[in-house]
């Protein structure tokens, strides 16, 4: 790598209208070739941070200080250097791809707007042959709807390829993409960087996706970078709290372990002027961390930390092994040949299943693997096709209306956005209380002391209760969406990807929660999800759904660890996993 | 509606929406014939007027065919249309013409409304477009409040008082162009141009409004959405943002506010027509309801309804081709 940075950033600055820092003293420069991941949480900055690479600021934002250097050239201000010394890859390429633009002619524009001394086919076949597109007239002509989603984000990289800036800005450009895409296209990122020498920013809140691609990573909180360093040393042997706390929360298939949650939630932007801003969260803060805003400094060489105790913080603990109950008890819920369509299409093609009683079951596939479809049968929310399941031995009617009300209140489920699946005008005490009272009988009395009951066992602070959802944060409200399951008194309570919407911290301790009421109340798990590291943290057994039908059963530990069926092997190894990319780089 | 064009693309969705035309105008067709028949009184009282005796009237209504039961009569007429054959018109046989075809007679109204709808439209497209681009582009700015101000104060005025506005400052105080807009009968109102000003720009005042508020709203949209951002984000100028990515994409929303307005263009302005005592079809049809000629006025009611769908076609089929997303299958 040569010495001259490709992309310097240098005091960036940006603040809302009303003058305050939603990113502040940022700095940090890339290598050609080199790749930097920039991870932080939801409301860290790390998006604004961004898009202040080219010089662009969101509505209502504004660039204060700072300036970005890349290519030579300073960035801030110059539009036209976009797209031709510094280019951006979206998080969702199919709203940022123009739907009335088909692939050529979004190629073209770039070319002709930047380099039109190069618009040629074979300089666009080029470009969509980098980005691992067929480059032939029939896809040149197709429309980003065309597209399916690896596709479309292998478009949008084309675009961002073209022009052949030395640059690369990539915000969270797999986050919508199953793992088994997700990992073609980090290769071909890599691949990107490693031909062409292109210097990458890679913004994103996946730990293990940046441990993947990263050769650096920095951290964000609240707006500022609080550590930085190469990418395995950083994530072994954190020298910021928040990092450490980080790495604990992420739930990792290569590494079984009980998750550690972070305490409290993100904090705002300019909610700590005056000092660290994770002081409210840190099991290590000491009053000094309160006085000022500890600098970004050197902690060692190549690693700058902006912990006061850096060489304090402990080593995240990896090895604390969690229990995995033994499979094979009683049958509580039994899905017997299952089939469930949509439309004319069959999502589910008879699957078999049974749930033991206290047992946590994961059922995990990638999208349209019919997961989703499969827990709304067993709910009543979606009539199956054929196919019968039965609790304790006897019929579920296929919708749930017209189940008994006792068979109603024994299955209960958690949705994966908290945010539509509350009441927006109700309290949060009243939303809790009300399967209480309705499926178990209590009066209006004595169903909101359990409220206030389950409330507490979920950990939800008591000056929340007579909220409405939208004054609670994501990872509270899916609390209540928990402890509102939980009111009911079930048996058996089904999980649709309720962590998949929450920061990994957040994740972290509703997952936590999620074994420990598990076992405090006996209650049967049924845990849809596509992240095998969650699966790996708190499920018992494990079931591999792919296109309707199970390739593989078993107890958690044995199929992740010795996946016999060569589907579970595929999304193993493209599921990122932190401890193999820390052992692969390190 | 459109969800279904999906699949099978932009022929199979004509077919299928004029088949649908069709049928809906056999039901207006019902419903004309139905409504005007219903009215109180008839062509040969009116012609007759204090000396119709029992006697002449049933003389004249047999002499006009009006003594035929009403499904006969509808079937006639409906006949008659389908074949291009609008028939004679009542006032013109009463008269005592031979023959009095309506064809002839609302032939020249509807070229002149057509000519003035043209001339409206024409101007109509391009300035709101323009005037809602720079409102949307200015959003919360002066050049915004002006346009959705006077625009709101257009929407809330009558054409009447609009065109009598018009007539007061541009006739009455600068006295730069004429109160009316007379064409004689075998005359273009092209050879009078100065005359089709205050009609236009009175149409225009009405429609251009509702019109720019609408492509101000689909702009706004437009401008806000990811694929306008990462435009920005690829580096290309401003300019081109707002023409190319924005527009192109607020186009769509647009055509069927831009459709609403060429029906009501062409569906005879009456009011307008009759401030401007401009010769339309507008100005015909009141005058034929005015002297009971019932099917003078179903043939024109039935021709404006052929045209309300064969635009409302139209307008779906620009939409359709606006939007590739209606016009190919995803793979």
């Amino acid at each position: 790598m040569s010495d001259a940075p490709a992309i310097r950033v240098e005091g960036l600055r940006i603040e809302r209208a009303d003058g305050v820092a939603i990113v502040d003293g940022v700095s940090f420069a890339v290598a050609p070739g080199e790749v930097l991941g920039i991870v932080g949480e939801s409301g860290s900055g790390k998006t604004t941070t961004a898009l202040a690479l080219l010089g662009h600021a969101g509505r209502g934002l504004r660039i204060a200080a700072g300036t970005v250097e890349a290519g030579g050239q300073r960035v801030t201000g110059d539009r036209a250097l976009r797209g031709r010394v510094i280019s951006y890859v979206p998080q969702d390429p199919g709203s940022a791809l123009d739907p009335t633009l088909r692939v050529g002619s979004a190629l073209e524009h770039m070319l002709r707007a930047h380099r039109p001394e190069r618009l040629t086919p074979a300089a666009i076949a080029a470009a969509l042959e980098g980005a691992s597109l067929p480059a032939d007239a029939t896809f040149r002509r197709r429309y980003p709807h065309q597209l399916s989603g690896g596709q479309q984000q292998r478009c949008a990289i084309a675009v961002a390829l073209v022009c052949e800036p030395p640059v690369m800005i990539l915000d969270e450009p797999t986050t919508g993409l199953d793992v088994v895409t997700q990992a073609r296209i980090l290769d071909e990122i890599d691949r990107l960087r490693r031909e062409r020498g292109v210097a990458m920013v890679y913004v994103s809140h996946d730990l293990g996706v940046v441990a993947r691609i990263a050769d650096r990573v920095a951290v964000m909180y609240a707006g500022r970078i609080v550590e930085e360093g190469p990418t395995a040393a950083v994530l072994q042997r954190p020298r910021h709290a928040y990092t450490r706390g980080l790495v604990a929360s992420i739930p990792d298939h290569g590494a079984p372990r009980r998750l550690r949650g972070m305490a409290g939630v993100g904090a705002a932007p300019g909610e700590s002027p005056d000092g660290c801003a994770f002081v409210p969260r840190c099991p290590l803060a000491v009053p000094a961390c309160s006085a000022s805003v500890p600098p970004l400094a050197e902690v060692e060489p190549g690693r700058r930390s902006a912990c006061l105790r850096a060489a304090e913080v402990p080593a995240p603990d990896v090895a604390e092994a969690r229990a995995i109950a033994p499979t094979g008890g009683a049958s509580l819920l039994v899905v017997d040949d299952l089939v469930a369509r949509h439309g004319a299409t069959t999502v589910v093609h008879g699957i078999s299943f049974a749930i033991g009683r206290g047992e946590c079951v994961a059922l995990v596939g990638e999208s349209g693997s019919g997961k989703t479809t499969t827990a709304r049968a067993i709910a009543g929310l979606h009539e199956p096709a054929a196919g019968r399941i039965t609790l304790d031995g006897d019929d579920l009617a296929g919708r749930a209306r017209r189940r008994t009300p006792a068979q109603r209140r024994r299955i209960q489920i958690v949705f994966q956005n908290p945010t539509d699946a509350l009441h927006p005008r109700q309290r949060v005490i009243d939303q809790v209380a009300r399967p209480a009272r309705v499926l178990r009988g209590l009066d209006g009395r004595a169903a909101r002391a359990e409220a206030t009951r389950l409330m507490e066992l979920v950990r939800l602070s008591d000056r929340l209760y007579e909220r409405f959802p939208r004054e609670l944060s994501g990872g509270e409200r899916q609390r209540v969406g928990i402890a509102r399951a939980l009111a009911a008194g079930p048996d058996l309570v089904i999980c649709d990807e309720i962590t998949s919407a929450l920061d990994v911290s957040v994740q972290a301790s509703v997952l936590e929660l999620l074994v420990e009421l598990q076992g405090a109340l006996d209650v049967a798990l049924l845990l849809i999800t596509h992240d095998l590291g969650v699966v790996a943290s708190v499920a018992d057994r494990v079931l591999v759904l792919e296109a309707g039908q199970i390739r593989e059963e078993g107890r958690v530990d044995k199929v992740l660890e010795m996946p016999e069926h060569p589907y579970t092997r595929r999304l193993l190894d493209a599921a990122p996993s932190l401890s193999a990319a820390v052992a692969g780089s390190g | 509606m459109m969800s279904a064009v999906k699949r099978t693309g932009t022929t199979a969705f004509l077919v299928r929406r004029g088949l649908a035309g069709v049928v809906t105008l056999l039901v207006a067709s019902v419903l004309i014939f139905a409504a005007t028949e219903i009215l109180p009184g008839d062509i040969a009282s009116a012609v007759l007027g204090r000396n119709a005796t029992p006697e002449a009237l049933a003389e004249v209504r047999a002499q006009l065919g009006l003594d035929a039961s009403l499904p006969s009569r509808y079937l006639d007429w409906l006949g008659g249309f389908v074949t291009g054959d609008l028939g004679d018109s009542a006032a013109g046989l009463a008269a005592g013409a031979d023959s009095a075809p309506i064809w002839e007679q609302i032939s020249e109204p509807i070229r002149n409304t057509l000519i003035l709808a043209g001339i409206t439209i024409a101007l109509l497209v391009p300035l709101s477009i323009v005037l809602g681009v720079l409102a949307a582009t200015r959003v919360g700015r002066t050049v915004d409040h002006a346009v959705s101000t006077l625009t709101l104060v257009a929407i809330s005025l009558p054409e009447f008082v609009i065109g009598s506005l018009l007539v007061l400052v541009f006739f009455v105080q600068l006295d730069v162009l004429p109160p009316v807009a007379l064409v004689r009968p075998g005359e273009n109102p092209l050879a009078q141009p100065r005359e089709l000003v205050l009609p236009a720009l009175t149409l225009l005042a009405t429609s251009l409004a509702w019109t720019t508020r609408l492509v101000r709203a689909a702009m706004v949209e437009a401008l806000a959405s990811e694929h306008v951002e990462q435009a920005r984000l690829n580096g290309f100028s401003e300019r081109r943002v707002v023409w190319r990515y924005g527009l192109r994409n607020a186009l769509a929303p647009t055509v069927q506010v831009f459709a609403q307005a060429v029906q009501y263009l062409v569906g005879g302005v009456i009011l307008t027509e009759v401030i401007f005592s401009y010769n339309g079809l507008g100005k015909e049809l009141v005058d034929a309801v005015v002297v009971r000629d019932v099917r003078a006025v179903q043939s024109m009611a039935m021709l404006i309804a052929v045209a309300y769908i064969v635009i409302n076609i139209l307008a779906d089929l620009l939409v359709v081709l606006l939007v590739p997303r209606l016009r190919t299958a995803a793979s």
